[in-house]
């Protein structure tokens, strides 16, 4: 290790001592409250069951997606801007676009 | 409808499935044998529009932040190219994050993929393996002259992520229907997932933080971990990053130098 900071074990004690102190000012459950706060949760879901289907998935709107030989990304630009981008700013002052500059 | 021989009829049927250019296989026919083009394609769209569903449902905040149009637009490319190789829908799309720091035209958003990335680690969490997190019992227990070589054993579902952008904001803005607020995407931000019980949680941490929670999940000793932290930052604050990694869950138990 080649660190220019040596931690000293005086330095980790002091630290962990303050960590532990924190998390016991936290007020962390005891037991059996805990395992109240566990109980009243939900099971976890495993995933998502999908029903066997024979016809055809694909709603209005979307049939051309398995199909359509039209390449989209040389129609990205013509995409409206339906989505949150345009309210993250970038650090050189542009907004979020859609479109190719 | 016969395969060839030496061809399971999953074989010759499947190929064609994510390239429209190609021409329907031979093996479908329909009665008396005319040509089944569209039935095949009934099979295409299904299985294109499925996948493009599954990353839609992996990765909604992208979504919301792209819009739905720009977004499936982008994910069928994907799926022509990156057909599932496991069973588990769930698996799937784990190369988007990937392939959207490449997408030509997603360059404009260059913070999209970290929220891909918090979106993937996210799934993953939630179906990593359940444990109980450590108990901050357990460090009080430990000598003050052995903690240097305590070695932290982390969550099954924990995760540390780096962004150069404000992936962690954005990411929480984008995974409800709340009205999103403007965001400074030029503030760095490292994100760490963790799933304690049931529920999983993004935390976004402290600056410096992520070097110390890499470097512990990684297996390095308490005092490695300390000592990279304040190298790569001076005002790294130990005891805060340190009480907050074991009240996220990021652990479940200690391990020392040597067997005691």
């Amino acid at each position: 290790m080649s660190a220019k900071h040596a931690v000293t074990s005086l330095v980790l004690a002091g630290a962990v001592s303050t960590a532990l102190a924190t998390l016991a000012a936290a007020g962390p459950l005891t037991k059996a409250e805990g395992e109240a706060a566990m109980a009243a949760k939900k099971e976890k879901c495993f995933g998502v069951a999908l029903k066997g289907q024979n016809d055809c998935a694909a709603g209005p709107g979307t049939t051309c997606q398995g199909t359509s030989t039209v390449d989209f990304q040389g129609n990205a630009w013509k995409f409206v801007q339906g989505g949150t981008c345009t309210s993250i700013d970038l650090p050189n002052g542009k907004k979020g676009s859609l479109k190719p500059v | 409808m016969r395969p060839e021989p030496g061809l399971s009829f999953a074989a010759a049927f499947a190929p064609a499935l994510l390239d429209p250019a190609r021409s329907t296989p031979a093996i479908v026919t329909g009665p008396n044998g005319k040509s089944a083009n569209r039935r095949y394609d009934v099979y295409r769209n299904n299985v294109t529009v499925s996948l493009i569903d599954a990353l839609a449902a992996v990765y909604p905040a992208v979504q919301r932040i792209t819009g739905t149009e720009f977004f499936r637009a982008m994910a069928r490319v994907h799926v022509r190219s990156n057909p599932p190789t496991s069973p588990l829908l769930f698996e799937y799309g784990r190369e988007f994050p990937a392939f959207i720091e490449t997408y030509e035209h997603a360059q404009d958003m260059p913070w999209l993929a970290d929220v891909a990335h918090i979106e993937r680690a996210w799934l993953d969490a939630y179906h990593a393996a359940d444990a109980s997190p450590l108990s901050p019992a357990r460090l009080s227990a430990v000598p003050p002259d052995r903690l240097a070589d305590v070695v932290f054993v982390p969550h099954p579902a924990a995760r540390c992520l780096r962004s150069q952008y404000a992936a962690v904001t954005i990411f929480a803005a984008n995974r409800d229907d709340a009205s999103v607020m403007r965001i400074d995407a030029s503030t760095p931000e490292d994100a760490l997932i963790t799933r304690p019980e049931f529920d999983v949680t993004v935390h976004r941490l402290p600056p410096g933080g992520a070097v110390f929670a890499d470097s512990l999940m990684s297996g390095q000793s308490l005092g490695e971990a300390a000592a990279s932290a304040l190298d790569a930052g001076p005002g790294f604050d130990l005891a805060a990053n340190l009480a907050g990694l074991i009240e996220a869950g990021a652990f479940i138990s200690l391990a020392c130098g040597d067997p005691s």
